[in-house]
């Protein structure tokens, strides 16, 4: 850390005056690229004054697309955290053949375009697809319903926890774990009381990407939900269609309390990273 | 780095050492790797499986017709031209940013690396919004510019904002971490040898930041084409001008096109696959390096 006292003192004022230049060059693409857009959307969502924005969320069809949202990202999260869990511990302590195919598909997901995802959705389940006879046969809607639109959240936030609790197992190494089994804990006691709390923080910190992810998915969702207004329509979705309709005031507005609520996770995740730190320099 | 290999997407396989992290014998074992395969069977191996059948299901010819049909041409044209270009500009910002961030001490420092992480937590799709609340014809800012000739919205340049917002923090994420590592040392000796500070940066610095920059720039280039919800709105999806290709797949399968989307999907998907790939390995050798 001693390279800056060294710089200065060295290159003296051409330093100073590289260093100006370098800095200001940053916070202008910064404040350009994203300071910008996002004053721009906090001044024209707000413009309309409070009368305005209470009259957005009071709308029928914003609460519902809420309260959709909020469906699918806690059973989302639920999902892909417990089976997280389980994949994490796999690849960590497991040994077997196929480890390493099993790791490279954990990473899949980041490879494909929501758009496909919702393509695979709509292949399996839709009009012709692979599982469409089985569930039509028992009236069970997957395709312009909930449980696809589930599915395809799911698909897009496997990754999260599994990549941020993986490390930490590894790191931690088994020796606790050996001890609380060798004392006579079971396999239950000794992850409820020995492994989980080590990798509280990490977890914590996946689930909170993967509901920022979940609480703003459009493209995959869009594709299998047919966005039907008051049935199918997350906030997301909702905004879309505010933009289309031309009701830029609603959307602009929507589009706003979703950036202000993952921002609001977004801090989370940096507080959550900083405990995480800490504890592992203890 | 736990959250370095996530959020980038560039894994960290847990690096399975000898001692650490051996396998432990506990009961049951066999059943929590069972469960694992079958969820990443169900979720992942199989849905994919299903795009990959029905893409090829239509034959080489049928995969062919799909992807020169002039519409395909022009939004995968667009999507590699408006990735690449998204990908240099952000290399270069990406590197000066850790460079700045890791090197300097200034105030609000904190707050330009958090500015730094924004894009990770906006939703995709609100950032097209913001991008059109800004630039957009109803906006004064898009008003202006439009009046003397530049257009933003709707248009390629709203494109390549777009991407360059998405992508931001992926190159400034990657390079950080190994500027932090490197030793202070070498570049003091650069310095006592009376090199300056861009001959030591160039010499000294980069040579070490390079994999970690082209490993950041591949996952840039990725995330890039598969980008949807930035560029639904800001583009106005106009085919042939502005129409990317994971709209273009949306446009396909809303008309129950359903093979030449999955046609056009594998060819997306096959790329940026192979794109991940190279990433792992790029930045795992750099750590088996170091």
């Amino acid at each position: 850390m001693s390279t800056p006292a060294v710089a200065v003192s060295l290159g003296g004022r051409r330093q100073k005056v590289v260093r100006g230049l370098l800095l200001t060059l940053c916070l202008s693409y910064v404040v350009v690229l994203l300071f910008a857009p996002f004053v721009g959307i906090v001044y024209t969502a707000l413009k309309g004054g409070i009368s305005a924005i209470s009259e957005t969320l009071g709308r029928t069809d914003v609460r519902h697309a809420y309260y959709l949202t909020a469906i699918i990202t806690v059973l989302t999260v639920l999902f892909t955290t417990i089976f997280g869990i389980v994949v994490a511990w796999v690849l960590a302590r497991d040994r077997f053949r196929g480890r390493a195919i099993m790791n490279a598909l954990v990473d899949l997901p980041f490879a494909v375009s929501p758009v496909i995802v919702g393509l695979t959705a709509v292949l399996l389940f839709g009009r012709g697809g692979w599982f469409e006879p089985f569930f039509d046969a028992r009236g069970i809607q997957i395709i312009f319903a909930l449980p696809s639109m589930i599915l395809v959240t799911a698909f897009i936030c496997i990754p999260f926890v599994i990549r941020s609790v993986a490390p930490i197992l590894d790191e931690l190494g088994t020796d606790e774990e050996e001890a609380a089994i060798t004392l006579g804990a079971s396999p239950r006691q000794t992850f409820f009381r020995v492994t989980l709390p080590n990798i509280r923080w990490g977890l914590l910190y996946g689930t909170a990407l993967a509901t920022a992810r979940s609480l703003g998915e459009v493209g995959a969702v869009l594709i299998v939900s047919g966005a039907i207004q008051g049935q199918t329509e997350t906030v997301p979705l909702f905004i879309l269609r505010a933009l289309e309709e031309r009701q830029e005031a609603a959307g602009y507005l929507i589009a706003l309390s979703l950036a202000a609520m993952s921002i609001l996770i977004l801090l989370g995740i940096e507080f959550l990273k900083r405990r995480q730190e800490k504890e592992r320099s203890l | 780095m736990s959250d370095q290999a996530l959020t980038l997407g560039g894994s960290s396989a847990p690096s399975a050492p000898k001692t650490r992290g051996r396998r432990l014998a506990v009961p049951g074992a066999w059943g929590l790797r069972g469960t694992a395969l079958l969820y990443l069977g169900a979720m992942v191996v199989l849905p994919l499986t299903a795009v990959v059948t029905r893409g090829v299901s239509a034959g080489f010819e049928g995969i062919k017709t799909a992807i020169t049909a002039p519409a395909a041409l022009d939004a995968l044209k667009l999507t590699l031209a408006t990735a690449a270009a998204a990908t240099v500009i952000n290399a270069f910002f990406g590197t000066l940013l850790a460079y700045v961030l890791v090197r300097y001490r200034f105030t609000g420092r904190a707050l330009l690396g958090a500015l730094v992480d924004l894009p990770f937590a906006i939703p995709t799709l609100v950032t097209g919004v913001m991008l059109v609340a800004l630039y957009g014809p109803n906006s004064p800012v898009g008003d202006f510019l439009g009046n003397h000739g530049v257009h933003i919205a709707f248009a390629w340049p709203g494109i390549l904002l777009a991407l360059l917002f998405v992508t931001l923090p992926f190159i400034v994420r990657t390079v950080q971490p190994v500027l932090l590592e490197i030793d202070p040392a070498e570049e003091e000796a650069s310095y006592v040898l009376g090199a300056n500070g861009f001959t030591t940066f160039w010499r000294v610095t980069l040579p070490h930041l390079r994999p970690a920059i082209a490993g950041g720039a591949l996952l840039t280039f990725a995330r890039c084409l598969s980008e949807f919800g930035a560029l639904v709105i800001i583009s106005g999806n106009i085919t042939g001008k502005t129409l990317t290709a994971p709209v273009y797949i949306f446009q396909l399968v809303s008309q129950f096109r359903y093979e030449e989307a999955a046609a056009i999907s594998m060819v997306l998907f096959a790329l940026s696959f192979v794109l991940v790939l190279i990433t792992e390995y790029v930045l795992l050798g750099r750590r088996k390096s170091s």
